[in-house]
């Protein structure tokens, strides 16, 4: 079966589709990333391997933190940022959409849309408040499974007001109000409040949301800052229904369209890439006062590629 | 070191390097240039302190200076062809290289006579770099508080990275150019100086200190130009650009200019930022391909 790949190496999921050759989802997979985008990505690659026995694949995309990593493992023939290529799923499947609101693990973003383009965006910058790992860690906390989040939070009808502009104090800020005998449903729609506040003064900062709105990333799937942000916006928000995978879906389009337009063939290196053992070295460069990190990529003992390097000195060495 | 005087950031900036370089142990006297306020006579002792005073007279240190400046110009001039062959380069990081090694010999040039046959050697070495003749690569300008637009180092080598992506830049700040708007007599200043300044008074219309209505004057300039995009660069609290950026988004909106605000400080992790200026470039790409207009603002 012919097919594109999309991988996306976020800070907590890793995720990887397979569209046909008419753009439609074959196949997604969201895997844990745990600090190691290597062994997920070879996990992810086994897994698809083995579900499809005569699987072409035709162009590769990542995008991610880890595209850069993803795309020297696997041989992508276009790596993107996640702006890109969330803005690329989504104009895919809703044309008229204006607005993107993104919640990932590490990060959050708002991607304003006009007229098919996209025209503004901007990012969290130095604070994770209000984005999953935050969520995850409040669910762990408080004994309850993440995927009944939303759903919990819902059933209050007093949310207690939190203080969510910064995650550190939002913790404390809810233990606070733990002691002082609040229930755990009215902390937790008081906490899915205070971060779409948070989200909207400090990512969004007055830009312009139109309708019609959609709601990616992992977070999308927490109906109660769902709600949240309808309640706060007075607008219905729609939740695509692969929210999860956006970004790796927007990489294999974006990839589909390079390859097909330029009529070029896959850089990718094949399925055998799961079956590889990887290992990455890091060395210090002592040559200049930059001190750069230099990254090495092992496959069997072989040098693979190096990286890091601001002057080049090492990265030349061998072509990434 | 430069100094500044009054509460501006550009001022603090010194007494920092001199506070750590005694930390790290160095036995040294640091020697800070402000503006003269006054005391012009307070500013030449500096300078004859440096210029070590009982061997080298006074024509020695002139001499010197002129020599600096015209190596400065040249640096300049580098600089710019830098930027413009860059994003044509046909094999990546050619031009990085070229220009690395003609700093080297600016540097290594000890007498001024020397300095006119190393400019003919400049400017075949530029033209003997591999280029593609039609690519009209996208034109993004620089503007901001001037540290963190000059220092590489501190703006994350912004420039060098735009270039990777294939990206013309322009600053509008050179230091021979800062040199000529502040501390010549006026005569001697360029004449579009207050001209271009001009341009900031819908949005800024007086003095708020630093180089906030210079920057907001230049995003203005940068569009006139026919400019893609403009990066705006501010330290953490910055004030004077911060007003600047509070009116970013009616310049843009106004100019039809793509502006994006970054804000550098000791957490700006590398990898958002360079999220930030693929996004950014991509935007362009994108526009200019479906030919519309982008408005953008914000961060």
């Amino acid at each position: 079966m012919q097919c594109c790949l999309g991988i996306d190496v976020g800070s907590v999921s890793t995720n990887l589709v397979l569209l046909d050759d008419k753009k439609r989802l074959v196949k997604k997979l969201y895997l844990s990333t745990a600090g190691n985008p290597i062994k997920a990505i070879k996990k992810g690659l086994g897994i698809l391997q083995q579900e499809f026995k005569d699987l072409d694949i035709f162009a590769v995309g990542t995008t991610g933190s880890g595209r850069h990593l993803a795309s020297i493992l696997v041989g992508a023939d276009i790596v993107k940022n996640e702006i890109t290529a969330h803005a690329a799923a989504a104009l895919e499947y809703y044309p008229q959409a204006q607005t993107i609101l993104e919640i990932g693990g590490q990060d959050s973003k708002i991607i304003v849309i006009r007229n098919k383009t996209v025209v503004d965006f901007a990012m969290n910058t130095v604070c994770a408040a209000g984005t999953g790992s935050f969520l995850d860690r409040q669910a762990q906390r408080l004994g309850i499974p993440i995927d009944k989040f939303g759903e919990i939070a819902l059933k209050s009808k007093n949310p207690t007001r939190i203080a969510g502009r910064c995650a550190v104090f939002a913790e404390s800020d809810m233990i606070h109000k733990q002691q002082m005998g609040h229930a755990t449903e009215d902390i937790l729609r008081g906490l899915c409040e205070a971060l779409v506040r948070n989200f909207l003064s400090n990512v969004a900062k007055g830009k312009e949301i139109r309708p019609l709105i959609l709601f990616q990333g992992g977070v999308a799937a927490n109906t109660g800052i769902r709600k949240a942000f309808e309640e706060q916006l007075q607008c219905k928000i729609h939740v695509p229904e692969n929210h999860d995978v956006m970004g790796a879906v927007g990489a294999a389009i974006l990839a589909f369209n390079h390859v097909v337009s330029r009529q070029k063939t896959t850089n990718f290196l094949g399925m055998d890439v799961a079956f590889q053992n990887y290992k990455v070295k890091s060395i210090e460069c002592n040559g200049c006062p930059n001190a750069c990190e230099i990254i090495q990529l092992f496959s069997d003992e072989k040098l693979m590629a190096r990286w890091g390097d601001r002057c080049g000195k090492w990265s030349s060495i061998i072509a990434v | 070191m430069a100094g500044g005087v009054g509460p501006c950031r550009f001022g603090y900036y010194g007494e920092v390097q001199k506070e750590i370089l005694k930390d790290l142990g160095y036995d040294f006297e640091m020697i800070i240039l402000d503006p003269p306020q006054g005391h012009v006579i307070e500013l030449i002792n500096k300078i004859r302190l440096i210029t070590n005073k009982n061997n080298n007279t006074v024509k020695d240190v002139v001499k010197a200076i002129r020599f600096a400046w015209k190596k400065a110009v040249l640096l300049d001039k580098i600089e710019k062809q830098l930027f413009k062959i860059r994003p044509r380069e046909r094999y990546r990081g050619q031009t990085e290289k070229v220009y690395n090694f003609l700093v080297k010999d600016i540097l290594d040039v000890k007498y001024e006579e020397e300095l006119e046959d190393l400019e003919t050697e400049i400017y075949e070495a530029f033209s003997n770099i591999n280029v593609s003749e039609n690519v009209t690569p996208v034109k993004v300008g620089i503007v901001g508080e001037i540290y963190t637009v000059l220092e590489p180092f501190v703006n994350l080598h912004i420039e060098e990275q735009l270039g990777d992506l294939g990206v013309e830049v322009h600053r509008n700040i050179y230091i021979t150019d800062w040199v000529r708007e502040n501390l010549f007599p006026s005569f001697l200043k360029p004449k579009d100086h207050n001209k271009i300044l001009k341009l900031a008074e819908p949005f800024i219309n007086c003095f708020v200190g630093g180089h906030g209505q210079e920057s907001v004057a230049q995003i203005v300039n940068f569009s006139k130009m026919g400019f893609d995009g403009v990066i705006h660069l501010l330290p953490f609290t910055c004030m004077p650009e911060i007003v600047a950026k509070s009116a970013v988004p009616r310049v843009s909106q106004e100019y039809q200019i793509p502006v994006m605000t970054i804000v550098l400080d000791e957490h700006s992790a590398e990898t958002g930022f360079r999220t930030r200026l693929e996004a950014f470039i991509d935007m362009i790409y994108h526009n200019r391909e479906v030919n519309n207009i982008a408005v953008l603002s914000g961060n």
